[in-house]
């Protein structure tokens, strides 16, 4: 970005249509990204605003106040005071409101005017104003705030998009300004005092924006930024609230209450007609939150949700399986005389391709269905209805989908973290995802469950053990999310006040584009460590190589065929490789949990992926790699496993008690090497990734010795 | 002289104090509910929490533990303040 490339920040409440219009006026133009150090996204993109003018519009997170209460708020508040590491003050401010309920919208406008930079208001979702029989007098408006451009437009059906573009060019051009309120002189020389203490301690002026940031809001945020750090600050911020109390204000309540006094005088005979109708919200939260009826649509919803995560991904999922396995086919001749980069090639890097590309159709379709959910206003019920079910532990309404989306497969359950604003809940939410028994945990239980538990116990076991490990992870992840809220995260909760907005059709082209630059950022970030990981485990289960391996074995058993051999040389390769030496070193770690060291050799080799053990255990017990879950062969080579030395000896490996250990460790280890990538994503660092990582396979081992050690003792 | 958390739904009511120090007061101050301010508790969720109010044309849930500090005055009509943005 050039010194010279003029920003224009777009702000406004949430459910304005903001994003709909940012899309208008920047097309696909767009980038998104994060800012520095926070988990706020970053979405800028070019706008051409006529006669060669073209500026870096930057679409800022949604808010009703610049109170700086909540990471958005702070970063919106950072940005547009420039004070953003990495990003400029913007060069102008384009606030968008909804026409329809303007006094409220206008409050974060007349905040945004303390700010002293240009400003042009953009009265959104005129065609419902229209529908409403509200009538408003832009003229007027604009007069009244000091001839800053007040335009009408309907950004959902794209009009009015030539106006916006022509008041950027306009407020760039005459730098029109908004009329700032007229504080009440108490008011006005509390600002004054504190602004002539910062300047003292840090020979700096502040803005009057600062001083009003200080005075009312409660937290030190500003104070720190602008490094005034002397140990009478706090006795100065109180001196001055205690101007502002006697003028006769509660100093926390000072702000709205004089901006709402000024800006009901501002509209005074601005806004005619309506008809007082409510729209369309009421009549239909009379169905949607129904005491009965909405909790029915309500599952209905989520297991349509669900089922299409679920179900329908599978499809395109396997079309990229077989189009993966495709290529390995074709080009694994064309490299049989270098076994090692055909190897790499094969195993290495289109399976590392495939690895992340498998959960691309998982992603799109849940961001189809977040999309449709967010922009008609029914996300927001949801929360309603749900809230009560998970505010006791720490999260909110906004963790279901998340959850749910859980049970089919973390990723997306962890990007759709996004959808929720509270950063503690949201923290909590992506802490506790990873614990749902997700799809690749089913082929680990159907294997066990069909070898083990039905032969032994019959199919009624079989179901009930089935169901039984599906609930273990939401058994530990409920008590997590609340310890880590309760005791852990020290960060102030955000309180739960939710805007139920009105129902509306949402956009196509908003709900496609917002799917797509989930996936494109999934497959850029979290994307290219998957690869890395599928690279290294490649590796490790590769080296070092035995050249002469299969000659040997062929030489002490000639009479074996040469489909055994193969088997047979693969299972020595892989108990001879970086993984099966380490395997054997750490199986006294494992040996607790009655795991021998194939079964530790595939509960490691399944880090990065967790549904790997089966083919890893097809592949040690010399099955061949491409055993399944329902393979007779492998079914039938752990029945007869036995340990060859030992206290154990000559008895079965999987007894009931090394099988519940080993069910049990996979529903809580930390086995999936995307998921750590996508929190390390999602939560801005690898901090968080790293704790869950290191709990959960703790907290896996624990149990599974505990299972392990209760069951070999009663059985 | 009513806690917000004692209104039935459908009933109507006039915001007589909040607590300013609070960040869920300071959340509604900031979307327009001030003293003075007319509002109807619309319904609770289907679990009896949140509640949905409304007041100056719009529809917002809160968390009845959350809002503990909201006082109302019960009027038998009092009509809430409709979305005509005029004081």
């Amino acid at each position: 970005m050039s010194s010279k490339q003029i920003t224009v920040a777009l702000v406004g409440n949430p459910n304005t249509g903001k994003s709909t219009l940012f899309n208008a006026l920047t097309g696909l133009r767009q980038k998104v990204g994060n800012y520095p150090g926070v988990t706020v996204a970053r979405k800028s993109g070019r706008c051409d605003c006529g006669d060669g003018l073209k500026v870096e519009l930057v679409d800022l997170p949604g808010l009703y106040s610049l109170a700086a209460a909540s990471p958005d708020e702070q970063v919106v508040t950072d940005v547009l005071l420039g004070s953003l590491e990495g990003s400029q003050q913007p060069d102008a401010i384009v606030v968008v409101l909804d026409v329809t309920n303007l006094l409220r919208n206008l409050f974060l406008a007349s905040q945004l005017a303390e700010l002293n930079l240009p400003l042009a208001l953009v009265l959104n979702q005129a065609d419902i104003a229209h529908e409403q029989g509200l009538k408003i007098d832009t003229q007027l408006l604009s007069q009244r705030l000091g001839g800053v451009p007040v335009v009408l437009t309907s950004a959902w059906k794209g009009e009015g998009i030539a106006s916006v573009r022509r008041a950027i060019a306009e407020v760039l051009n005459k730098k029109t300004k908004m009329t700032q309120l007229t504080w009440p002189s108490q008011v006005e020389s509390a600002l004054g005092a504190i602004v002539q203490a910062i300047q003292t301690d840090t020979g700096q002026a502040p803005s009057s924006a600062d001083a009003q940031r200080i005075l009312f809001s409660s937290n030190a945020h500003t104070s720190d930024r602008l490094g005034w750090s002397q140990p009478q600050r706090e006795s100065i911020v109180r001196q001055a609230r205690d101007q502002v109390r006697a003028a006769g204000y509660n100093p926390m309540a000072a702000e709205p209450l004089i901006h709402y006094a000024h800006l009901r005088k501002v509209l005074e005979g601005v806004i005619a007609g309506g008809t007082g109708k409510q729209g369309n919200a009421a009549a239909l939260d009379r169905v949607l939150l129904h005491r009965v009826i909405g909790p029915i649509l309500f599952i209905g919803i989520m297991l349509g949700l669900f089922a299409s995560v679920f179900w329908l991904a599978k499809f395109p999922m396997q079309w990229i399986q077989s189009g993966v396995d495709f290529l390995k086919a074709m080009i694994a001749p064309a490299l049989v005389n270098t076994p090692m980069l055909q190897s790499l090639v094969t195993d290495g890097i289109i399976a590392g391709v495939g690895a992340f590309l498998v959960f691309l159709p998982q992603i799109l379709i849940l961001f189809l269905f977040i999309g449709i959910l967010e922009d008609s206003g029914y996300m927001a019920r949801a929360a309603f209805i749900m809230d009560r079910l998970f505010s006791w532990c720490g999260l909110n309404g906004k963790s279901f989908v998340p959850l749910l989306s859980g049970f089919a497969c973390a990723i997306p359950g962890l990007l759709s973290t996004r959808t929720i604003e509270d950063p503690k809940a949201r923290l909590a939410t992506a802490f506790a995802v990873p614990f749902m028994s997700c799809s690749a945990r089913f082929p680990v239980y159907a294997l066990m469950c069909a070898a083990f538990i039905g032969p032994l116990y019959g199919p009624g076991w079989e179901s009930v053990v089935m169901v039984g490990m599906h609930c273990v992870g939401l058994l530990f992840a409920v008590p997590t999310a609340f310890v880590l809220t309760r005791f852990v995260l020290k960060v102030k909760p955000q309180p739960f006040v939710l805007e139920l907005p009105r129902y509306q059709m949402p956009k196509p082209s908003d709900v496609l584009w917002r799917m797509w630059q989930n996936a494109a950022e999934f497959v850029s970030k979290a994307g290219t460590v998957i690869f890395a990981m599928t690279i290294v485990i490649w590796a490790l289960c590769y080296f070092p190589r035995d050249a002469q391996m299969s000659d040997r074995i062929k030489a002490a058993e000639p009479t074996l065929s040469e489909h055994e051999i193969q088997s047979r040389t693969q299972a020595a390769m892989i108990e001879q490789s970086w993984m099966g030496r380490f395997g054997k070193a750490v199986q006294p770690v494992f040996d607790p949990c009655g795991f021998d060291w194939k079964i530790t050799v595939g509960v490691l080799a399944s880090f990065p992926a967790r549904e790997v053990i089966v083919s890893t255990l097809g592949v040690t017990y010399s099955i061949g790699k491409g055993a399944e879950a329902d393979s007779q062969h492998l079914r039938s080579a752990m029945q007869e496993a036995k340990w060859m030395d030992g206290p154990r000896k000559s008895t079965p490996i999987f007894s009931l008690a090394a099988v519940l250990a080993l069910m049990v460790f996979f529903a809580l280890c930390s086995q999936c090497g995307p998921t750590i990538a996508t929190l390390a994503q999602e939560t801005g660092g690898w901090k968080w990734a790293a704790i869950s990582f290191f709990y959960m396979t703790i907290l896996a081992w624990v149990m599974a010795v505990v299972v392990y050690q209760v069951v070999i003792r009663l059985i | 002289m009513t806690p917000l958390s004692q209104l039935l739904p459908g009933q109507f009511g006039k915001l007589v104090s909040l607590n300013p120090d609070q960040a869920v007061d300071q959340r509604l101050m900031a979307l327009g509910l001030l003293p003075g301010m007319a509002l109807k508790l619309v319904r609770r969720a289907p679990l009896g929490d949140p509640v949905a109010i409304e007041f100056g044309g719009q529809v917002v849930s809160l968390r009845l533990a959350e809002a503990e500090s909201l006082i109302v005055d019960v009027a038998a009509d009092c009509p809430v303040q409709r979305p005509k943005n005029t004081p």
